[in-house]
């Protein structure tokens, strides 16, 4: 699989980060290599053998429903760029 | 315009939340309600360095609501994230089992017009809520409150198997009382702890490919299922018609104009990129773990209405009824262990029980009426000390109040039927007296009358003469 400029814009659009024309450049040029390294994993025939869907064996790591953990909504607001003390607040999601 | 050369082809997607304590990976409480941002911690918040653990009551109620619905229970699961940028979603993704379902395949039964039809089922998946937008507050910035993200919810996908809104809206009250009986959501649709979503298309009769569909969204009461649908339905119609086509899109329906409106166009944003969350171990259900949830379930509404016909005789009418609300046919069930007058008790509860709830906006839970004491009403009933009438407006309301025994009320209000064999003469005596060109009519033939002077007795009495003592006392005597 070949990564072109637009698999490149595709994917930053997606993840919503922007690059200039030069960072897409190397980014295109480490991307292509990452996947030539997976293309070569693909050539091993893994037939009967189950994904690996997590690193560990462990299944079933559950936790009752009881309450913990919870934080304050001060703590809560701490990091946050943007807030009325209350809420999150972010620019305007949509257009009234 | 000829509307009936097409048909409309529609799949729902229902989000039931479910009656945890807490989220689904997190200890918060999910309790509706409070302040913003009052029931987070880290994990809600998608803090780096945090570790989500799945809450083992999603995964019972999962499994709850797959046997109910005949699902097939799948054993090996995980989760896996759903890739997206909104404010109300803190990590970036979503994390669902939007791929690997817990529950394939099933079946909910509906009834259009008194005939079955078997709503098909695609899947059953577990899925965590994102938080809440207020878009009203400020003018130049949207609130954020993540009290709701991480909320454990069930997302329940039909087939496109269903053909008018009537279908829809039927289908969605039989699941939400299923999801009710079983004790897995509360089905407020207002509070958003169920939500519809409708992908309707529409095709020309007799062609079997579907046609481009139009997810509708943000439909709150069952009602208004039924109303977004057939707005759709008749927007698409008149697109076509007028040489259209319909768009894929997600639309949201407004109340206040009956009609859907276009939110976003679905071309490029549908790259989710799920893969298996690694932060989660997968997780397997047993066939044992299967079984004690089977074992676990209640009897069915659809069943238990069956056996209420088998046992005790009830209409098809009265045995579904009782069978709308499981603490309902619960109380009908602990009423008929105790008082064989079956069809008495239902009539007791379907009528002036079910009207005090009603107008009271309460369940039958959060009265003090019990089910001894019901039965002994419909007792005294039975007996002649009281009337039907007497009893639900005068006595009813004071045993719903409290713990209290019916005959004593009866009692202390003076509401008790008289059977003292000489009071009740003498007002049969004053009627029979004061009705002579009855009287005479009745002898010659008209037996009918008998009701009239029963009445008079009744209004002379105001109520307290048993009816039938005073039957048979004015026939015995119109007779001699």
């Amino acid at each position: 699989m070949e990564i072109t400029t637009q698999t490149v814009d595709k994917l930053s659009n997606l993840a919503q980060l922007q690059f200039s024309e030069t960072e897409k450049e190397e980014i295109k040029a480490d991307l292509n290599k990452m996947i030539g390294f997976i293309e070569q994993l693909e050539k091993i025939d893994t037939t009967g053998v189950e994904p690996l869907l997590h690193i560990s064996d462990a299944v079933n790591v559950l936790r009752e429903d009881k309450l913990a953990g919870s934080i304050s909504r001060e703590a809560a607001l701490l990091n946050a760029p943007s807030s009325d003390g209350q809420f999150f607040t972010v620019p305007k999601v949509i257009k009234k | 315009m000829d509307t009936s050369k097409y048909e409309a082809v529609i799949g729902l997607e229902v989000h039931a939340q479910l009656q945890t304590n807490t989220k689904l990976f997190c200890g918060d409480s999910i309790l509706f309600g409070a302040e913003p941002n009052t029931q987070v911690s880290p994990i809600t918040l998608g803090h780096p360095g945090t570790l989500p653990k799945t809450n083992t009551k999603a995964i019972d109620f999962a499994v709850k609501l797959g046997l109910a619905c005949n699902c097939e229970i799948v054993e090996k699961n995980y989760f896996a994230r759903k890739n997206y940028f909104y404010p109300d979603l803190p990590k970036g993704y979503q994390i669902s089992q939007h791929t690997t379902p817990i529950c394939k395949g099933g079946t909910v039964p509906i009834k259009i017009d008194g005939v079955e039809k078997i709503i098909q089922l695609n899947r059953i998946h577990i899925e965590e809520d994102a938080g809440k937008s207020i878009h009203d507050l400020y003018d130049n910035e949207t609130c954020i409150d993540l009290n709701r993200a991480g909320t454990p919810l069930l997302e329940i996908v039909t087939e496109p198997c269903l053909h008018s809104s009537e279908e829809a809206f039927q289908y969605v009250t039989e699941l939400r009382k299923l999801v009710r009986w079983i004790g897995v959501c509360d089905g407020n649709m207002e509070q958003g702890s169920l939500r519809c979503d409708a992908n309707v298309s529409i095709r020309l009769k007799g062609e079997t490919t579907l046609g481009t569909k139009v997810e509708v969204k943000n439909v709150n009461s069952i009602r208004n299922v039924k109303r977004a649908i057939d707005a759709e339905i008749k927007r698409m119609i008149e697109l076509v018609e007028g040489g259209g086509t319909v768009t894929q899109q997600t639309r949201s329906y407004d109340v206040n104009t009956d009609k859907t409106i276009g939110i976003r166009d679905k071309e490029d944003a549908n790259d989710y990129r799920y893969f298996a969350d690694p932060d989660l171990n997968p997780f397997h259900i047993t066939q044992e773990f299967v079984s004690s949830i089977q074992a676990s379930l209640p009897t069915l509404p659809n069943k238990l209405a069956e056996e209420f016909k088998q046992e005790f005789g009830l209409s098809d009418y009265d045995a579904a009824q009782l069978c709308e609300d499981k603490s309902i046919a619960d109380f009908f069930n602990k009423t008929a262990a105790i008082n064989s007058n079956y069809k008495g008790i239902a009539n007791f509860i379907l009528g002036p029980v079910k009207q005090y709830l009603n107008e009271n906006s309460l369940s039958i839970d959060e009265i003090s009426l019990q089910a001894n004491n019901l039965s002994d009403l419909i007792k005294i009933i039975d007996e002649g000390k009281v009337n039907f009438s007497v009893a639900s407006s005068k006595i009813l309301p004071i045993i719903i109040a409290e713990n209290k025994s019916p005959l004593q009320v009866a009692q202390e209000l003076n509401l008790l039927q008289t059977n003292d064999s000489n009071e009740i003469e003498d007002w049969v005596n004053t009627v029979i007296q004061n009705m002579p060109d009855k009287v005479a009519e009745y002898k010659k033939g008209k037996k009918g009358l008998i009701g009239l002077f029963v009445g008079e007795v009744k209004k002379l009495s105001k109520g307290k003469a048993d009816p039938k003592i005073v039957t048979d006392l004015l026939t015995s005597k119109l007779n001699s």
